[in-house]
C-alpha cells in the first residue's frame, strides 16, 4: 500500500535543480537544440513517436532532450502531453500501397514490380565504429538527378491474385480504441495491433524472437518491408469531403506464414502484419511475427502454451509506460506498509521464540526425569 | 476537375507544405484582406488508422498532432484548415488561402503561392525518388555447390 507523505519540498526542488544541471552536462560543450535531436537522432525520435503513440517529431525531440535521452521517460512525457489534447477526428484508413517508398524489400520475390530498394539502411554495413564521425563537417553528397516516383504494388497482392494467401478484404467497421476503453479479453485483432504498434520495441522484439526459436513457431517470410511517406486524409464535416492534412513516415511489414487449410478449403498462406510510425523496421517485423502468433485460435492452430500465443500475457505486458509506472512505484515511500510487515515478522518470531523456549524446557525436563 | 476536387487539391497542398515556405510565400504575396474567426486556431489530435494486412479492417495506429481553424473573409468567403503539427500561424494562412481561392483573387494566389508550393513539393519527391532509385538492387540467386 502506498501512503502519502509530506515534507521534503526543499530537497525535491534541489534535486530537480541538479537534474537540470546534469541534463545540460559540461557547459563548455555546446548545448543540443531540439532541431538537432530531431534531425540527427531521428530513429530515437521515431521510437518515441511510435511508443508515445503521437506523431510529432518536434515534440518527441523535445521529450528526448528533457529526458536526458531516457527514451522510456520521453515516451512517458509524450503520453502525458497527449492526454491534454482534444481529439478532433479519426483519419481515413491509410492506403499503405500508395506509400512513396524510401525503402522496399522483399525476401520472397527476387524480381518484382517496383524493384528492391535498399534506402538508408544499416544492413550490409560492417558494424565497425566509424571514427570519421568524430570529426565534424561531413561533406554532403552531390545532389542526385531527379527521378519519377515509382509505383510499388503490394507484394501480398501477387499471392492474393492467385488465391494463395488468406485474403484481407476491406471493411469499414469502427475499430476498438485502447485509449478510450479498458482492454477486454479476448481482444479483437484491431485492438491487438493497436497495442503492439505502441508497445515496447524490446518486449515485442523478444516475443517475436521467441517464436523464431520454437515457442509457437510459424515460419515467417518477410514478403515485404516498406518505409516511406504517406499522406493522411480526414473527413471535414463542415465541408462534407475529405482532405489531406499532412504526411507521415511509416514502416510496414507483411509476413507470409505457413499454410492453413481444411477439407473444404485448400491450403493457403497466412499473414502477419506490422505497421509503425517512423523508420522502425525492427519493430515492424517484430510486430508482424507477434500478430501472427496471436492469431493461432482463428487459424485453427494448436495452443502450445507459448508466451507469444498468450494474448493476455502479451497485451498486458507490452506497454512500457504501464510497466515502468508499476515497477517504479515500489521505490516510493511504503513506510506504513513495511511497518506492518515488520510488526508481523517480530510477532511471528516472538511466538516462535516462546515455542522454542517451551520446547527446550520440555526437553530438559524429560532428560531430568 | 470538379470544384470539390480542386479545393481538396489546394487544401492538401497547403497542409503538406513546410511551414517556413508557406509563411515566406504568404508574406511575399501580401494577401491582407481582413477576416473574422469562426473558430480560432486550436491544437488537437487526429487518430490515424491503418488497415489489417494493409487492405483489411481498420485499426487505430496512433495519433498525430493537428491544428484546425475556420474564418470568414470580409468578402464573405469561408476558409477552413486542418494541418499537421502545432503551428497556429500555418493553420491561419492555410485557412485564409482556402477562403481567398474561392474569390476573385484566386488566380493571383494560385500563381504566387500554390504553383510554387506544388513545384517545390514535386521537386522534393523527385529528388527523394532519385535517391531511392540509386539504392535499387538486383539480387542474383547463386547456384549452390552441393547436390
Amino acid at each position: 500500500m502506498y501512503v502519502a507523505v509530506k515534507g521534503g519540498e526543499k530537497a525535491i526542488d534541489q534535486a530537480h535543480d541538479w537534474l537540470a544541471e546534469a541534463r545540460r552536462g559540461d557547459p563548455s560543450v555546446a548545448e543540443l537544440s531540439v532541431a538537432q535531436i530531431r534531425e540527427q537522432l531521428a530513429l530515437a525520435v521515431n521510437r518515441v513517436m511510435a511508443e508515445g503513440s503521437l506523431f510529432d517529431p518536434d515534440l518527441a525531440a523535445l521529450a528526448i532532450k528533457q529526458a536526458r535521452g531516457d527514451l522510456i521517460e520521453a515516451i512517458f512525457l509524450i503520453r502525458a502531453y497527449r492526454t491534454t489534447l482534444p481529439r478532433f477526428a479519426a483519419s481515413r484508413p491509410l492506403d499503405t500501397g500508395a506509400m512513396r517508398c524510401d525503402r522496399r524489400i522483399s525476401a520472397t520475390y527476387k524480381d518484382l514490380p517496383g524493384g528492391q530498394v535498399l534506402g538508408p539502411t544499416f544492413d550490409y554495413t560492417h558494424r565497425l565504429l566509424d571514427f570519421a564521425l568524430e570529426a565534424e563537417g561531413l561533406d554532403r553528397p552531390a545532389v542526385p538527378a531527379e527521378a519519377d516516383p515509382c509505383a510499388m504494388p503490394r507484394v501480398t497482392g501477387f499471392l492474393d491474385a492467385e488465391g494463395l494467401i488468406q485474403p484481407e478484404p476491406p471493411c469499414e467497421a469502427v475499430p476498438g480504441d485502447l485509449t478510450r476503453a479498458p482492454l477486454e479479453l479476448p481482444a479483437e485483432r484491431a485492438l491487438r495491433l493497436q497495442a503492439l504498434a505502441r508497445g515496447d520495441e524490446g518486449f515485442v522484439l523478444s516475443m517475436a524472437y521467441s517464436t523464431q526459436r520454437g515457442y509457437a513457431k510459424n515460419h515467417p517470410f518477410v514478403a515485404e518491408l516498406r518505409i516511406g511517406a504517406l499522406a493522411v486524409e480526414v473527413e471535414i464535416p463542415e465541408l462534407g469531403f475529405a482532405v489531406e492534412i499532412g504526411e507521415l513516415e511509416l514502416s510496414e511489414c507483411e509476413t507470409v506464414n505457413q499454410f492453413t487449410g481444411s477439407k473444404s478449403a485448400p491450403a493457403q498462406f497466412t499473414r502477419g502484419y506490422g505497421l509503425v510510425f517512423g523508420q522502425s523496421e525492427r519493430k515492424a517485423i517484430s510486430m508482424a511475427l507477434v500478430d501472427r502468433a496471436l492469431r493461432w485460435r482463428e487459424l485453427g492452430e494448436d495452443w502450445k502454451g507459448a508466451p507469444a500465443q498468450d494474448e493476455e500475457f502479451v497485451l498486458s505486458h507490452c506497454d512500457n509506460i504501464q510497466a515502468t509506472g508499476f515497477l517504479e512505484h515500489i521505490k516510493l515511500p511504503h513506510y506504513v506498509d513495511f511497518q506492518s510487515e515488520l510488526e508481523l515478522v517480530r510477532k511471528l518470531r516472538r511466538a516462535a521464540g516462546a515455542e522454542v523456549r517451551a520446547g527446550a524446557q520440555a526437553d530438559a525436563q524429560a532428560a531430568a526425569e | 476537375m470538379t470544384e470539390q476536387a480542386e479545393r481538396q487539391g489546394w487544401m492538401g497542398l497547403l497542409a503538406r507544405a513546410p511551414a517556413a515556405e508557406l509563411k515566406r510565400l504568404w508574406q511575399a504575396a501580401g494577401g491582407a484582406e481582413g477576416f473574422a474567426w469562426l473558430r480560432p486556431p486550436e491544437v488537437g489530435t487526429v487518430m490515424v488508422r491503418g488497415r489489417t494486412g494493409g487492405t483489411g479492417a481498420p485499426f487505430n495506429l496512433g495519433e498525430m498532432t493537428v491544428t484546425r481553424c475556420a474564418l470568414r473573409l470580409e468578402s464573405g468567403a469561408v476558409g477552413h484548415a486542418m494541418v499537421q503539427g502545432r503551428d497556429r500561424e500555418k493553420a491561419e494562412i492555410a485557412a485564409r488561402v482556402d477562403a481567398g481561392m474561392q474569390g476573385a483573387g484566386a488566380a493571383g494566389l494560385r500563381a504566387a503561392l500554390l504553383a510554387p508550393l506544388a513545384q517545390a513539393e514535386a521537386q522534393r519527391a523527385r529528388l527523394r525518388a532519385a535517391k531511392a532509385d540509386a539504392t535499387r538492387v538486383d539480387f542474383f540467386t547463386m547456384v549452390r555447390g552441393e547436390d
